[in-house]
């Protein structure tokens, strides 16, 4: 008699709380295997972690060992770390890698996370962007462009092998216990700076709906780009309100002042390519993917701040 | 009772928020919709609206029950003054009309969302930049948007062109016949004269950015001001080729021409 073998997954940016969100919903019904290029993070004596570079030949070793099913890469280094060029080595080229080598091996599922910074912060932004709309961050900021690429890639190999099944997800800020990008560094913070006269609308999704989301699209195989978000939104200033944060405002205009402050501070969580997602609204509409994958986001954006209002300084 | 409740309860009194509260909006958790609408500065911008409405305009709107009470509408009007203030006193009629009150939203210039303050002002009031794509979403959510299909063409136009319609744009109609929305023409009589501008200083706007530089008195007149609301128009959703539209849209222009008129012929006096 034969047993159904367990999908085997590999997990790439395994020391982060998202990834390590998705690793326990998935660790009951999946062989896992997790890596990072940061660091190496012990998750339980059944998950074998590594700390690799994809860029590394070792990498293809984990391909030959493990025989994955598919591969799930939330391992895109923030737009807040380490420097441009190791970041598009990184994002780009490692991800390529990646690609490569799941095609090789015959991988038949790929998840990929993106960011909702793709589409570009400008004032002509109209609200609820769709997955169709021009990704415009790539002519505001040369910061951003490790992140558009990293898409174009997954997008070039999504019609180029579709046996790869290969769904890119672009999520709002996610948010929430263990969270250390920008957004929820400012929420968790005492004070938050503001651009003075701009308080865009925003959207959060807490990291337990979102490994939630990736879940959902690992149990179904639908290929294509969408987009993450709850059908809610707040104001920036005010969500800061909630999250107990006194509000410092700097000087907006011209756009040239707030840049030079940010610099001059290096204000890591408000660095200067961010700073037009502190003045225009970048809206996206994620009901593509709740239809397709029955999505339902479960924490309101009340518990969100709760959380930060009462745990300042989190992880 | 904290110092903004108190103020909340000086300027915005009960039976007025009781009647923006009867208004439903699609909004999330804590009160916002994904264009920056905020219920709760609504009734702020409801209450000052309702002084120069009724005290400085002194404003006479006929027909405002022919804007359906459900259902998308695009509510489209002349545009004049140099100030979006024809866009605010349409809206007003319709919100704070006894039957069915809608909270219509008005396309803004593509200017205003750079301006500080201003910007996130007009968006929690239910304005919302023009935009193409806004305006389809927001009429799949059946909403009433108010369209202005001059632009700046007509609010930056001239005293001496005043009430001389000026090109309209097709956008409108294609969105029409797409979401199957009643038009509702309105002819706005009066605002020709809040702001009265002998010239437009090019160059300057350019240097600004702005869409111009009127020549005028620093002041905005109390003009009486008449707003007519035309019949609902229907439109068919046939692929019909461009100069079709175009023809459908001079029917909409032709009919705000007439309401214009009528507007004119009722009016007694400037002031």
């Amino acid at each position: 008699m034969t047993t159904k073998r367990r999908p085997h997954i590999l997990v790439t940016g395994a020391a982060g709380a998202l990834a390590q969100q998705v690793i326990n919903r998935l660790r009951k019904t999946c062989d896992l295997v997790a890596v990072d290029f940061r660091e190496q993070v012990y998750l339980g004596d059944d998950i074998p972690s590594y700390c690799i570079d994809f860029n590394k030949r070792v990498f293809e070793d984990l391909f030959r060992r493990y025989e994955f099913d598919g591969v799930i890469h939330l391992g895109r280094i923030l737009s807040s770390q380490l420097t441009r060029m190791r970041r598009y080595n990184a994002n780009v080229l490692g991800t390529q890698k990646l690609l490569d080598l799941s095609q090789k091996y015959g991988i038949r599922r790929i998840i990929v996370l993106s960011t909702y910074h793709v589409y570009g912060a400008v004032a002509y932004n109209p609200a609820l962007i769709d997955e169709s709309a021009p990704l415009k961050s790539v002519g505001l900021s040369a910061d951003l462009v490790d992140s558009v690429e990293l898409e174009n890639l997954a997008n070039i190999y999504l019609w180029r092998y579709p046996e790869l099944n290969i769904t890119i997800l672009r999520p709002c800020n996610i948010v929430g216990p263990g969270v250390r990008n920008s957004m929820s560094s400012l929420l968790g913070s005492e004070r938050a700076p503001v651009l003075a006269g701009f308080s865009p609308m925003m959207q959060f999704i807490h990291i337990d709906d979102m490994a939630d989301a990736i879940v959902l699209a690992w149990h179904k195989p639908t290929k294509g780009v969408f987009n993450v978000a709850p059908q809610d939104w707040v104001a920036y200033q005010h969500a800061l309100k909630l999250c107990g944060c006194k509000r410092i405002p700097l000087p907006s205009i011209p756009p040239v002042v707030p840049k030079m402050i940010s610099r001059v501070l290096n204000l890591r969580s408000f660095p200067p390519y961010l700073l037009g997602f502190f003045k225009y609204p970048v809206i996206i509409d994620g009901r593509a993917f709740a239809n397709e994958f029955e999505f339902m986001p479960k924490r309101p954006l009340k518990e969100i701040f709760y959380y930060y209002k009462n745990n300042k300084k989190p992880v | 009772m904290s110092l903004a409740s108190l103020l909340k309860s000086r300027l915005v009194p009960a039976e007025l928020a009781a009647q923006i509260d009867r208004i439903r909006k699609p909004i999330g958790s804590l009160g916002y919709d994904p264009w920056g609408y905020n219920n709760e500065a609504v009734k702020y911008g409801f209450s000052f609206t309702r002084q120069i409405y009724e005290k400085y305009f002194r404003v006479q709107a006929d027909g405002v029950d022919n804007v359906p009470a459900e259902g998308p509408v695009l509510i489209i009007a002349n545009h004049s003054g140099q100030l979006p203030l024809d866009g605010l006193l349409i809206g007003y009629a319709l919100a704070s009309r006894k039957d069915k009150p809608r909270m219509p939203r008005a396309m803004i210039e593509r200017f205003f969302p750079t301006v500080p303050w201003l910007g996130n002002l007009l968006n929690e009031m239910g304005a919302v930049l023009g935009d193409p794509v806004n305006c389809a979403k927001m009429l799949e959510n059946d909403e009433a948007v108010i369209v202005f299909p001059e632009g700046i063409r007509g609010s930056g136009k001239l005293y001496r062109d005043r009430y001389q319609l000026k090109r309209f744009g097709n956008g409108f109609m294609h969105l029409a016949m797409q979401y199957n929305a009643t038009i509702v023409p309105v002819g706005v009589v009066g605002c020709e004269e809040t702001i009265p501008a002998i010239a437009n200083i090019k160059p300057l706007a350019n240097v600004l950015g702005v869409p111009y530089v009127p020549v005028a008195l620093p002041v905005i007149f109390p003009a009486k001001v008449h707003l007519n609301f035309g019949p609902p128009m229907h439109f068919d959703n046939t692929e019909i080729p461009e100069e079709r539209v175009t023809e459908r849209v001079e029917a909409v222009k032709a009919e705000i021409s007439r309401l214009i008129d009528k507007g004119l012929s009722e009016r007694k006096r400037l002031f």
